[in-house]
């Protein structure tokens, strides 16, 4: 059973496209993720799926729902954390989630109950009767996860969930969203510009750039790609005869040598490490630093866009200026 | 098709806001005394032309300021929406399986009551600069007005919203939209005595006959009577209560 089916997804702002003909399917209870960095497309997307945006063309179905005909439906079966909060700051905490809960039709045991049980279970107990405007931003976070948990909803969207976040409070929040999706098997559909978030929690990632995927698969999978860890040695004396004899060595998928220094390519690396050093010195070189690189998302990004996410948030804030030159009203004619 | 929860809950929100913010309400009812204390008790000795004696500025006065209370703070409720985009709860109550009549309902309902419970406290506020309540049905006429003035306002205040999307469109609206009705609507003198073209321009101003309405069934003094003017006023709120929940209908479902 798939609680998400999109096919060929579009949807464009005048003559910009935000969002281009993208198509994925996530089965029951997958944590997945959407990758990408600011301005990719992510946020139009999660919005289509929430009913907030219609699509400009192309389908997508939400728990068997259409998003464009049966939105009351498709609502009644999601919860959504936006990207910006999106709390009355001038109710307390437990005031939010009983406003939710009433807005999603339930009835007031159950609504007192479940208001407990989220509350309990994003560690806000004690702050419940609060107003929100003195929480910070951890917290809010945290009740907006609440807040989407309270009517039991089968696909839960989080857009950017721990953005802005400490370190701390993020782990916290990405532990809470684990536990969500394993214990009670909710479907999860999370954007992300944080790799390692990506990496830690999503079962499968898409990585979004310019409206589009450019590509589609398990972290793992996405990483082998790359070929695996790169561990770098850096030998005085003896190079020659020993690219000769790692050559020889089938489990090293690939060589370059440059500057008495060898990349090597292979898997896990770091149980490797000790063969490749006895090798070394078999051959009369000695090792002066050894360096190991797991490939990170990072890499797979880079592969598949030929830029870093970094760059890739440059080159759209440029782009965006440009947009905003293109309809700034010209004067003096 | 309509969610009464919904509707009740929207409203209890409103209520919750309003009641909370302390230093809001007395802010709002700040403005309504100094109109009454220095505008009222300045002019008292003067008689008020075109209105028959025994009618003394004060009295005159009062009704008119509770319309003003009632259009500023149902304007102001119909674009709390502005504010709800701004600070994201938009988003919390659009993505709830509920009908956008009810959403909007909900919004009028919490306005209707916030601008109407204003409006009692600025009626309150002038017996203690003397003003006197002779007749007493005349305050539950006053009451319907106090209805269908806030409705009417607030139905207007959610058209502006679907059409600004930001700041800078709310003072506009405050200078050029919010002023120009009141200063229209016979709120501080009899419109007898404007020029001919500007009291006929006031007659296209909703406020005129909630306003008259006012002053009809608070003070017996009106220029078009009480059943006339409950008539405009009720079709003035039915239409744009109908074309506000249209255009936030509309913008906010792109």
């Amino acid at each position: 059973m798939d609680d998400i089916r999109v096919e060929e997804l579009t949807r464009k702002f005048d003559d910009f496209t935000a969002v281009d003909r993208i198509s994925f399917t996530v089965p029951r209870g997958e944590l997945f993720g959407l990758l990408g960095p600011n301005g990719a497309g992510k946020t139009t997307t999660i919005n289509m799926l929430s009913t907030l945006l219609r699509p400009t063309s192309g389908t997508a179905e939400v728990s068997g729902f259409d998003v464009s005909r049966s939105r009351d439906d498709v609502r009644k079966s999601i919860g959504v954390v936006f990207q910006e909060p999106a709390l009355d700051s001038q109710l307390t905490g437990r005031e939010n989630l009983e406003f939710h809960a009433m807005m999603y039709g339930m009835g007031r045991d159950e609504r007192r109950r479940k208001v407990d049980e989220v509350l309990a279970l994003v560690e806000l107990g004690d702050k419940a009767p609060v107003l929100v405007q003195n929480y910070s931003g951890g917290m809010k976070r945290r009740l907006e996860i609440a807040r989407g948990l309270i009517h039991e909803p089968r696909v839960l969207f989080l857009d950017e969930p721990t953005l802005g976040l400490d370190a701390q409070t993020r782990r916290h929040i990405w532990d809470y969203i684990r536990r969500l999706n394993e214990e009670k098997g909710v479907t999860i559909i999370l954007t992300t510009h944080y790799m390692e978030e990506a990496d830690y929690l999503c079962g499968r990632v898409a990585i979004m750039d310019h409206g589009t995927f450019a590509a589609l698969d398990t972290p793992e999978r996405l990483k082998d790609v790359l070929g695996g860890d790169v561990v770098s040695l850096e030998i005085k004396g003896g190079a020659a005869g020993l690219e000769a004899q790692f050559r020889a060595l089938d489990w090293i998928r690939g060589m370059a040598v440059h500057d008495g220094v060898f990349s090597l390519t292979m898997e896990r690396g770091e149980r490797r490490i000790p063969e490749l050093i006895a090798q070394a010195q078999k051959s009369g070189a000695a090792v002066e630093c050894v360096n190991l690189h797991k490939p990170s998302l990072e890499d797979v990004f880079l592969h598949f866009t030929g830029k870093t996410i970094r760059e890739s948030e440059a080159s759209q804030a440029e782009r965006n200026r440009a947009m905003m030159r293109a309809h700034r009203p010209r004067r003096g004619r | 098709m309509i969610n009464l929860t919904a509707v009740y809950v929207l409203w209890l929100r409103e209520m919750k806001r309003y009641f909370r913010a302390k230093s809001r309400i007395l802010g709002s009812l700040a403005i309504p005394f100094f109109f009454l204390a220095f505008l009222g008790l300045g002019f008292n000795r003067m008689p008020v032309p075109g209105v028959g004696g025994g009618v003394n500025y004060i009295r005159f006065l009062v009704p008119g300021i509770i319309g003003m209370s009632l259009l500023f703070q149902s304007i102001f409720a119909g674009l709390s929406v502005l504010w709800d985009r701004e600070f994201g709860f938009l988003k919390e109550i659009m993505v709830a399986p509920v009908s956008r009549v009810s959403i909007v309902l909900g919004r009028i309902a919490g306005g209707m009551t916030t601008a109407i419970v204003q409006g009692f406290l600025v009626l309150g506020i002038s017996l203690f600069v003397g003003f006197r309540i002779t007749n007493a049905p005349g305050v539950v006429v006053a009451f319907l007005f106090m209805i269908l003035v806030s409705t009417s306002f607030i139905g207007l205040g959610l058209i502006f919203a679907s059409r600004i999307k930001d700041m800078q469109g709310y003072s506009i609206i405050m200078n050029f939209v919010v002023f120009p009705l009141f200063f229209l609507s016979g709120a501080l003198f009899p419109l007898g005595n404007l020029p001919r073209w500007l009291h006929i321009l006031s007659y296209a101003d909703p406020l005129t006959y909630g306003v008259d309405g006012l002053r009809g069934s608070l003070i017996s003094v009106s220029a078009l009577g009480v059943p006339a003017n409950l008539l405009i006023m009720a079709a003035v709120s039915f239409l744009m209560v109908v074309l506000g929940a249209w255009s936030f209908e509309t913008s906010e479902s792109r």
